[in-house]
């Protein structure tokens, strides 16, 4: 069951950076968990902090005016390379909610999707103003309703936003899409048993 | 009119809903990372896993590539990890190429290996890399964890369709320019993120009279693209590939095999969103410099200047990645020392791979200052290299001769860079850390990575071997 997505009111936290890719978000140390849970801890590690592990001062995510918001706002192709689902449940351990971006991956944008974490496409130039707004005055709030399409930065602009009807409502109403899709099983018995009888070179069991 | 894409997912449709459609999954690969999660969430849902008999897993992200991983691995939670892949194949009835298997190796190596990918499914994997099964004429692409206990229950995944690309090269490549080289050549051209939302089809001449291997290094890293979707027409070289194996067809029904495979192919009059082309006869091998794999240029270049970037944005993302590879605008890419070699990864580990590199290591010695690394992609690859006769001549040269797996592709394991290490490698990502916290990666195919182990710095290999 995924979390259910309510409407923000929060800082906005800028990354100006493009092609952030999912390696840079968690680093494979940190996949060799059974756990969904407490990946926070190595969100961003090599740009959080510095090889003896201290903290970097400059990166966003330590700057005190930065901290506790739930809102990424990032370049282009945000969470491209690697599928791991580990880049979602780390922003998500740490607190962010949505990420706002030109881009993003393709399967980042599915990973958050089923996680309830709300992946927000905009122009570039609509990032680009949230992010120096964020970045001219750090601590900014940003406003993301769902409900309503809606991105409120911190000058008061709005920006509206598209998404697919059906993902809308599984983050609205934290949906189980497993078990939604279970509701087809008779139309995935038929298609298997139609399927056998045209190709039946495909149903020669692995284990077998 | 329709594409080879939208042929496949037209005969996948199980049903649809708005403009998604809940798509048969033919096949399943499981690895050691991605899937406990999935395993775990299915257990506490109290679901059972659909179709056993439709999924393969291997363990290979996390092991180590030395003999003594038989007896013990002794990282506690890559330990942890390979030992629930065991528990959750096993207690799903799902077939295991366990750590000893001589078919175990890299997710995406195996799979063809034993027969399992055939023209016109629909397979996936919780690895990026999933891709590389479209050389086959296959929907195949990665997904998430959720996606995957999603396939572990249902036997299906809700998709949306792709836009459609061709990307055409034609012409012949020149000796010692490779499938790779094309890869990067195409990544460099159209973008990091210019495959996005997009099912890339490969097409043209130069395409066609690639090997399987080869057309596998393809589509592997059309993902560095930024495309899911990456993917060739199946034809006589792809069935002749497939003939014989375990899991391909029996001779009782290859012939109606062949014959469905062979209306796969895209209609002559088929529309694309966007159509790319490349000539290779032009090509030269290629090299990254920076920390995407877009950042590729012919070896004979120098490394960039950001100054000369107009876009701010682009201008600041390459400072950034020079400033982290310790390069200067205007080096050559021939004057760069190298501290390790690695060739190996589910883009470059297979028999053709290996072939490439030995040809070039043959009778020449690793440099001094430099440790080199050739691992097979699979126990077979490994198993036909060693009776052509292929660790011999990596051994003499001075390479190291590893057992199988993903290595030091991705620094999950303890074949790894440490800070500051710079690696030719033939793997598929030179993101910051990839390869080991600090290390730095030059991506280049195995004959080019061989040249730079026997040079002790990036080298063109036309030079090299003349």
């Amino acid at each position: 069951m995924i979390e259910k997505f309510v409407p923000l009111n929060t800082v906005g936290v800028p990354l100006d950076r493009g092609n952030v890719d999912t390696d840079a978000i968690i680093p494979a140390k940190y996949l060799k968990t059974l756990k969904r849970t407490g990946l926070g801890v190595g969100l961003f590690f090599a740009w959080r902090y510095d090889a003896e592990g201290a903290e970097r001062p400059d990166f966003p995510l330590n700057r005190p005016s930065y901290r506790g918001g739930r809102v990424l706002v990032a370049g282009e192709n945000f969470g491209c390379g690697s599928s791991r689902e580990h880049a979602v449940w780390a922003l998500m351990d740490f607190g962010f909610r949505a990420v706002i971006a030109p881009s993003f991956s393709d399967i980042f944008r599915n990973n958050c999707l089923k996680n309830g974490m709300l992946p927000v496409t905009l122009p570039a130039a609509e990032v680009r103003s949230l992010s120096d707004a964020l970045q001219a005055a750090p601590g900014g709030k940003v406003e993301v309703d769902l409900a309503a399409q809606t991105v409120r930065g911190p000058n008061g602009d709005v920006h509206k936003f598209a998404i697919d009807p059906f993902a809308k409502k599984c983050l609205l109403e934290g949906l189980d899409e497993i078990g939604l899709t279970l509701t087809c099983a008779a139309e995935i018995d038929r298609y298997e048993r139609e399927r056998k009888k045209k190709t039946p070179w495909l149903f020669l069991d692995l284990a077998g | 009119m329709p594409t080879l894409f939208e042929k496949i997912m037209d005969r996948h449709i199980v049903t649809r809903r708005g403009d998604d459609v809940l798509l048969y999954i033919d096949r399943q690969l499981i690895h050691e990372v991605t899937s406990p999660q999935a395993f775990e969430a299915l257990r506490l849902a109290g679901r059972s896993v659909r179709r056993p008999g439709a999924m393969l897993a291997v363990p290979d992200h996390n092991v180590p590539t030395t003999p003594e991983r038989a007896e013990r691995i002794d990282d506690r939670e890559s330990r942890e990890q390979i030992e629930e892949l065991r528990k959750n194949a096993l207690g799903g009835g799902i077939t295991l190429f366990d750590i000893t298997d001589p078919r175990q190796g890299i997710v995406h190596i195996i799979g063809p290996e034993a027969g399992l990918v055939l023209p016109g499914i629909t397979i996936v994997c919780g690895d990026s890399h999933t891709g590389t099964l479209g050389a086959f004429g296959t929907i195949a692409f990665g997904i998430g964890t959720s996606e995957v206990e999603h396939v572990l229950a249902t036997q299906t995944l809700w998709q949306g369709m792709p836009r459609r690309m061709r990307v055409t090269v034609n012409g012949a490549l020149h000796a010692l320019v490779t499938p790779k080289d094309v890869i990067l050549a195409v990544i460099a051209k159209i973008g990091a993120s210019g495959g996005t939302g997009y099912a890339i089809e490969f097409a043209g001449e130069t395409i066609r009279k690639m090997s399987m291997e080869g057309r596998m290094t393809v589509c592997n890293m059309t993902i560095e693209a930024g495309a899911r979707f990456g993917l060739i027409a199946p034809d006589e070289t792809t069935f002749a590939y497939l003939k014989g194996r375990p899991l391909a067809p029996p001779p009782s029904l290859w012939d109606a095999a062949v014959a469905d495979w062979k209306t796969l192919p895209s209609d002559p009059d088929a529309s694309w969103d966007r159509e790319v082309a490349l000539e290779a006869s032009s090509l030269e091998p290629h090299v990254t410099w920076g920390t995407s794999p877009q950042d590729a240029l012919p070896v004979g270049g120098s490394v960039p200047d950001p100054e000369a970037q107009p876009d701010p944005s682009e201008r600041a993302r390459m400072r950034r990645a020079l400033e982290y590879m310790a390069l200067v605008p205007g080096t050559r890419m021939t004057d760069i020392p190298v501290d390790k070699v690695f060739i190996g990864s589910c883009t470059n580990s297979r028999i053709e791979d290996l072939r490439a590199a030995a040809a070039v290591a043959k009778g020449r010695k690793v440099h001094s200052n430099v440790t080199a690394l050739v691992v097979p992609g699979s126990g077979l690859v490994k198993k036909q290299a060693e009776e052509e006769g292929l660790d011999r001549v990596f051994i003499e040269a001075g390479f190291q001769w590893r057992l199988p797996g993903c290595s030091m592709c991705l620094g999950m394991n303890p074949d790894k860079l440490k800070p500051g290490e710079r690696c030719a490698s033939t793997s598929n990502r030179n993101f910051e850390g990839r390869q080991g916290p600090g290390g730095r990666t030059h991506l280049m195919s195995p004959a080019m990575a061989a040249a730079a182990a026997v040079s002790g710095c990036i080298a063109d290999v036309r030079e090299v071997a003349r």
